[in-house]
């Protein structure tokens, strides 16, 4: 099969620890959950309960100021603390602590729903709001306002299950497993988006879960099922726009811009569940995996819960970790606190041993092979980018696109020599940013 | 749970398995047939040359960065490769005296007085080659004939029968065909199985024109090197002298003998994809070699030199930051209509603000 999108690697994948596992749900429920406030791009939520309040699964605790989405308990049980904790992002976040009292109490207003048929467009994006959808392949956009945005200017529909992480297998179970889900929220964004059509894009190192949902489609012609030739950053919502219809989405411009709209698998899986059954988004399916972890699970996870706890889910440590990330090991964040808690975006808790660790170099010396211009599914230079960015000269690497560089780590990943070319674009952007609102 | 040392870094957290060393241990590696052929046809004294040369470039790249407080480059293997291909652009009569004369130029000068590994702009090799070229010119034109009496030559290269290489002025300027043999036997012409296998005077590498391209052929097929550059250059040369054939024989005869000739084959799989002296744009490589092979074929028929390749590609060298410039890859998402879109507007605004001047 032919790649259809420029430039690219291919990581040793990784996933056979995982992928013919089936998601499981939790052995022990977590004894508390810590919930951000910020698990989407835009605005924190504002918190609607206090400590001592009790909540149900389910229930709103936290409300959109501006852009983002609501939030709601993963638990039921009672608000222990509202105040900032440790996130993902290395940084405090205003979070609702939940002690849970593990009666799962469903809250009342989650129930399917009999009207599914009659719902209009824009009642279906009124759900989707209000359930609290956001991209679940990690960026986190609030799914209400990618489909609004691109009413009338989109006439593609992509269903991303490129899952082009590797190690991640969190996505190819819930695609094999709730496939008619995925399915079925597609059409439900083909409701809202008043579209005839969506394609469904999976890498060609998923055939069982292309082949299971071109079964479920059948003969309907609304659905098509496209396999990808398997190449990182495939999921990358620009490549994946590139892959499938050959579009570019220009610098500065949204996919709607070319007539696209992209939503995850999960995303996909998680709309059905709101439109049709009534739940907000309080679980999600998440890997955790890796060298350092005994036994290797999917698991459908209550929003909020501890990596600590993910970790015991999976048999907990085997030897000595060296780095635990949160998100895959291409464009995942690496983490030094256990007690953080998965989020919305979370589909992989990666736990490397010291054998798996990226190779290092004490002295990394460019000898120009040019494998990363080659590489740059961006079309950038960064080698070049690197030579101005560490000579502080911001102008210039600003002048090589710095800013269309989206951090896949394609270029670092590939760098024979070892330079950590992708932290060298973040201090240049964070330079130029900061020399920007000085102006 | 317990509490456990995390290592934090800024992602990605995967590396790809080749490195820097991988490569150059790949290339020599891919250098090893054109060794054994050369081995075969001028004697062990190849051989002893060229490890001679790896070695000197070796202790002069540590010396310099031992000297200079430099961390110790020699783990990279990059002088190695320097050492071995400035040997094989060398004639196997050279004096190891001049060589590692050769070496030093290559290494010190050319290489690390312009900042080491990764930023020397010209193809230390090369620049060694012509260097020897300038100062020797005499030892670094005397060329042996192929035959079983250089296992004798090692430690001098006085009695080796000398003779013509395949590229003579004979042959670029009057279209003779090269000759083998000696004065004893009496010459003939070579044939060009003898100019594919190697069995013809030269350099010490570049006489084997098959081992050659087993080497590059490794070489491209592990990813090491890209096939633009040798394809753009050895096409070049093959399509210019095609059409413009001096031979007395057919066309496609002639054109065969210039690229099985006169390092062609070294210089496109070997020195002219060197990564710190070759572009590094895609479209930039193309034109690297296009406009290294247009050089050869200009300095075979129009220049002094019998032999072009070393020059052609040294001259491109010295352009690579210019191509690299006017080649950069088209930004992502801008199509060509747009392009031109904003091209007209700069030419709108700049004739508004001339027309503006002169009111």
């Amino acid at each position: 099969m032919k790649q259809k999108f420029y430039g690219g690697v291919h990581p040793a994948e990784h996933k056979e620890a995982t992928e013919h596992k089936p998601i499981q749900l939790l052995a022990n429920a977590p004894a508390q959950v810590v919930i951000p406030m910020s698990m989407h791009i835009g605005a924190p939520c504002k918190p609607v309960v206090q400590k001592g309040d009790e909540v149900m699964i389910g229930q709103m605790i936290g409300e959109t100021a501006g852009l983002g989405a609501p939030i709601h308990a993963s638990v039921s049980g009672k608000v222990v603390a509202v105040e900032p904790r440790p996130g993902t992002g290395g940084v405090p976040t205003l979070s609702v602590v939940i002690e849970n009292d593990f009666k799962n109490t469903l809250s009342p207003d989650c129930k399917p729903r009999d009207n599914v048929d009659s719902l209009s467009a824009q009642e279906i994006i009124d759900i989707i709001r209000d359930a609290g959808c956001t991209g679940m392949g990690g960026a986190g956009f609030p799914t209400h306002v990618k489909i609004s945005s691109a009413v009338g200017k989109a006439d593609t529909i992509i269903i991303n299950g490129a899952e082009c992480e590797p190690y991640i297998t969190a996505d190819h179970r819930l695609m094999l497993e709730q496939g008619e889900k995925i399915i079925g929220g597609a059409r439900f964004i083909m409701k809202a988006l008043q579209l005839p059509h969506a394609t469904i894009g999976i890498e060609d190192n998923k055939m069982d879960a292309v082949n299971h949902l071109k079964e479920l489609v059948g003969d309907a012609k609304d659905i098509t099922v496209e396999a990808l030739h398997t190449r990182y950053p495939q999921g990358a919502e620009k490549q994946l726009i590139q892959a499938i219809t050959g579009r570019e989405v220009p610098p500065g411009k949204l996919p709607a811009d070319v007539g696209c709209c992209v939503f995850n698998a999960a995303t996909t899986a998680a709309i059905y569940d709101a439109v049709a059954l009534g739940l907000p988004v309080y679980q999600r399916a998440i890997t955790i995996t890796g060298g350092a972890v005994k036994n290797p699970v999917n698991l459908i996870a209550p929003v909020g819960t501890p990596f600590s706890h993910l970790i015991e889910e999976a048999g907990g440590f085997d030897g000595t970790p060296a780095r635990v990330i949160s998100g895959g090991p291409m464009m995942g964040f690496a983490q030094y606190d256990l007690s953080v808690t998965m989020g919305k975006a979370s589909n992989c808790i990666l736990c490397l041993s010291k054998d798996e660790m990226p190779k290092t170099s004490p002295n990394p010396t460019c000898i120009r092979c040019a494998r990363c211009v080659n590489v740059c599914p961006m079309h950038l230079t960064p080698l070049f980018m690197n030579m101005y960015a560490k000579a502080r000269r911001w102008s210039e690497t600003e002048e090589l696109r710095l800013m269309d560089c989206m951090e896949c780590g394609s270029c670092q990943y590939i760098c024979p020599a070892r330079i950590p070319l992708v932290q060298q674009f973040r201090t240049a952007k964070f330079a130029i940013r900061q020399q920007a609102a000085k102006k | 749970m317990e509490e456990y040392k995390l290592s934090v870094a800024s992602s990605p957290h995967a590396s790809s398995p080749v490195g820097t060393q991988n490569l150059m241990r790949d290339v020599l590696i891919a250098l090893i047939p054109a060794m054994v052929m050369a081995i075969y046809v001028f004697g062990p004294r190849a051989l002893v040359m060229t490890l001679i040369s790896v070695v000197a470039c070796e202790i002069f790249e540590w010396g310099y960065c031992k000297l200079l407080h430099k961390p110790n480059p020699i783990n990279d293997l990059s002088a190695a490769i320097t050492g071995v291909l400035l040997a094989f652009v060398c004639p196997v009569t050279l004096s190891y005296g001049i060589l590692i004369i050769g070496d030093f130029f290559a290494i010190v000068i050319v290489k690390q007085l312009f900042g080491g590994l990764g930023t020397n702009f010209l193809n230390p090799a090369l620049a060694g080659r012509a260097f020897m070229m300038l100062c020797y010119p005499v030892p670094m034109t005397t060329w042996v004939l192929p035959g079983k009496e250089h296992w004798a030559s090692v430690g001098s290269a006085a009695d080796a029968v000398t003779g013509a290489t395949p590229l003579s002025v004979d042959f670029m300027k009057g279209g003779l065909l090269p000759q083998i043999g000696n004065a004893d036997l009496g010459y003939e012409p070579a044939t060009l199985a003898d100019m594919f296998i190697g069995n013809v005077g030269g350099c010490i590498g570049e006489v084997s024109a098959i081992a050659l391209l087993i080497g590059g052929i490794y070489l491209i097929a592990r990813g090491v090197i890209r096939i633009r550059i040798p394809v753009a250059y050895i096409a070049t040369v093959a399509v210019l002298t095609l059409i413009f054939s001096r031979g007395e024989g057919n066309a496609f005869q002639w054109m065969l003998f210039e690229i099985f000739g006169g390092g062609l084959f070294l210089g496109a799989f070997f020195m002219a994809t060197d990564y710190v002296t070759s572009p590094n744009t895609p479209k930039g490589e193309v034109i690297f070699g296009i406009g290294a092979g247009l050089l050869v074929v200009f300095i075979r028929y129009f220049g002094g030199y019998p032999e072009g390749v070393c020059y052609s590609i040294l001259v491109m060298n010295i352009c690579v930051w210019l191509i690299d410039k006017a080649t950069m890859p088209a930004r992502f998402g801008v199509t060509k209509e747009m392009r031109q879109a904003e091209k007209a507007a700069a030419k709108a605004a700049k004739k508004a603000g001339k027309e503006g001047a002169e009111a």
